[in-house]
């Protein structure tokens, strides 16, 4: 049928933009968006890696996100701010493993679908990885969220609670880099990022308490993905930058009316 | 190293370097149930590391920490710095950890001098109003142990003595331990049933009227010959700059070095009573 390959589509942009609403605020409240470039970027690393050892590309893709999340979680030192070295890490990573690409795969790869994703291929068994990595960070959040956000609002009142922040911490690196891993089919390693922080901000004016703002977030990037899949199918345009296209005209929509919602103690 | 019955927390040489360079180190402390603490210190003395010890943010480099079994901490950070991304309401920001019942909430708020806050948004509240709704979601925990690192940033004169006002009246009806964090000298000293003064190691600790004659106490702030009438017009000064970033100097020495002799190593000591001073002054200056 004409429009399995659309619904396969869907169901994998409903998963991701799932995990991404809540994931994408908690990233946007703990000001970690070059922490998600260097986790995403590290999947090219991760592909590299999957072609080489012939192993699953989500497999590869996965390690390599883990292992540069956990690396570079908490960075900053003498020399350098936090954000410098992410920069440094995400930008090198995505070279190093564009290198490696060009270097080991065959030529029927195409390092486009990896950067930009291929959401119109999404098979059967893509789909049910997608699912299960989404629900399994939807589980994570939900079980540790008061913890998270109590860590996130300051780590100090986590502590005198009883709470490990860098517990919390690592929670966060590991759905990242899950998120990484099964929305790389979706949207591809270089818009990953998009997906996190362009539906959280677009939220933020909309809600009055975080879990407002998680859900409208998530609400939004389902949006985005219906109506990304749907343009793209019209103009005949890649998919996933016409997905972020549309939660990037969503952000922009809701700063045109923002004037409108304003009311009182809302900011 | 073993624990009185009344004691919240017991340190015993605890140290921490950081950067191959120590911080803080020797420090005894114990922290009894009823008992309000005082730490002060100049800036870059250790005040703020030494509270992240003890609700276990940092792990000491070395000695021993314990905590009465099932220990409630209540904090009071010196700043919340919440991201402007992140809505969130008084009352949702009392409920963090742990969701509280919304009349426990509001009596919490009523306490601290900010009923009806609940549905404002924390992040357009003032410096002083984010003390106070801070203070009330550490009460709303029922803390055994409240710790407040320099809660009065940011509140006016009548507010700081309403402040410790309240504090008192939480020791008294909690029957909690209270700690808190200041380098305001006089009001600070004058709510506390014990000073320690602090500056990387305790250089001296007793109740406030002796820590404030003792020499080493003097020496840190800079205060002559000249007593209470000193440390007054002292402390006057401070209360006009507040709400910036105090340059603690004055154009006093605040260099302590660590050969300096320290008399009052042992914990115990904390209990013995302060020597009279000369003049009362002490007491409610500057209100």
């Amino acid at each position: 049928m004409l429009d399995d390959f659309l619904l396969r589509a869907a169901l994998a942009g409903l998963a991701v933009a799932l995990a991404a609403g809540p994931l994408g605020c908690l990233v946007v409240w703990r000001r970690i968006a070059y922490f998600g470039d260097a986790t995403s970027h590290a999947a090219i690393l991760g592909v590299a890696l999957a072609l080489a050892l012939q192993i699953p590309v989500l497999a590869g893709v996965l390690a390599a996100a883990l292992a540069v999340a956990l690396a570079v979680s908490g960075l900053g030192g003498r020399y350098y701010g936090a954000d410098t070295l992410l920069g440094v890490a995400a930008h090198s990573g995505l070279a190093l493993g564009l290198v490696a690409i060009a270097l080991t795969a065959p030529a029927s790869v195409s390092v486009e679908s990896f950067l930009f994703g291929e959401i119109l291929a999404v098979g059967r068994s893509d789909l049910v990885v997608i699912w299960l990595g989404a629900l399994a960070i939807l589980g994570g959040l939900a079980w540790r969220w008061s913890a998270l956000l109590t860590a996130t609002v300051n780590p100090e009142l986590a502590q005198a609670a009883g709470f490990d922040p860098r517990r919390e911490q690592l929670l966060m690196t590991c759905a990242l880099a899950l998120l990484v891993a099964v929305a790389l089919k979706v949207v591809g390693a270089l818009l990953i990022t998009a997906m996190l922080v362009i539906p959280a901000a677009a939220a933020r004016p909309l809600a009055r308490s975080p879990e407002a703002m998680a859900l409208i977030a998530t609400a939004l990037s389902v949006a985005a993905v219906g109506l990304g899949i749907w343009a793209s199918w019209r103009l005949d345009s890649p998919t996933g930058p016409t997905i972020v296209s549309a939660a990037a005209g969503l952000f922009v929509v809701v700063q045109a009316v923002r004037p409108v919602l304003r009311r009182g103690s809302w900011f | 190293m073993t624990l009185p019955a009344d004691a919240l927390i017991r340190t015993e040489g605890l140290r921490l370097d950081r950067g191959g360079q120590r911080v803080l180190w020797d420090i005894d402390l114990t922290l009894r149930r009823g008992e309000v603490v005082t730490i002060v210190g100049p800036n870059g003395s250790g005040k703020t590391t030494l509270l992240r010890l003890l609700i276990g943010a940092l792990v000491p480099t070395a000695g021993r920490l314990r905590r009465a079994p099932g220990l409630r901490l209540g904090y009071v950070p010196q700043k919340l710095r919440l991201d402007p991304t992140l809505p969130l309401t008084v009352d949702r920001f009392l409920g963090l950890p742990r969701r509280v019942p919304a009349d426990a909430a509001a009596r919490a708020l009523q306490r601290v001098g900010m009923a009806g806050a609940a549905g404002r948004q924390v992040a357009a509240l003032s410096g002083g109003q984010t003390q106070r709704v801070m203070l009330a979601r550490a009460l709303l925990g029922a803390p055994d142990l409240l710790i407040l690192d320099e809660a009065t940033q940011g509140l006016d004169q009548p507010g700081e003595a309403a402040f410790y006002r309240l504090i008192d009246e939480v020791r008294r009806t909690l029957g909690c331990g209270v700690l808190m964090v200041s380098h305001d000298l006089h009001v600070v000293m004058s709510a506390s049933d014990r000073v320690i003064c602090l500056n990387g190691h305790i250089c001296c600790e007793g109740a406030p009227q002796a820590v404030s004659d003792a020499p080493e106490y003097r020496a840190l702030f800079g205060i002559g010959t000249g007593g209470a009438l000193a440390l007054y017009q002292h402390a006057h000064d401070h209360h006009h700059d507040h709400g910036h970033e105090h340059d603690h100097g004055h154009g006093h020495d605040h260099d302590h070095g660590p050969a300096h002799a320290r008399p009052d190593t042992d914990s115990e000591g904390a209990d013995s009573e302060g020597t009279v001073s000369e003049g009362a002054g002490f007491e409610g200056a500057g209100r």
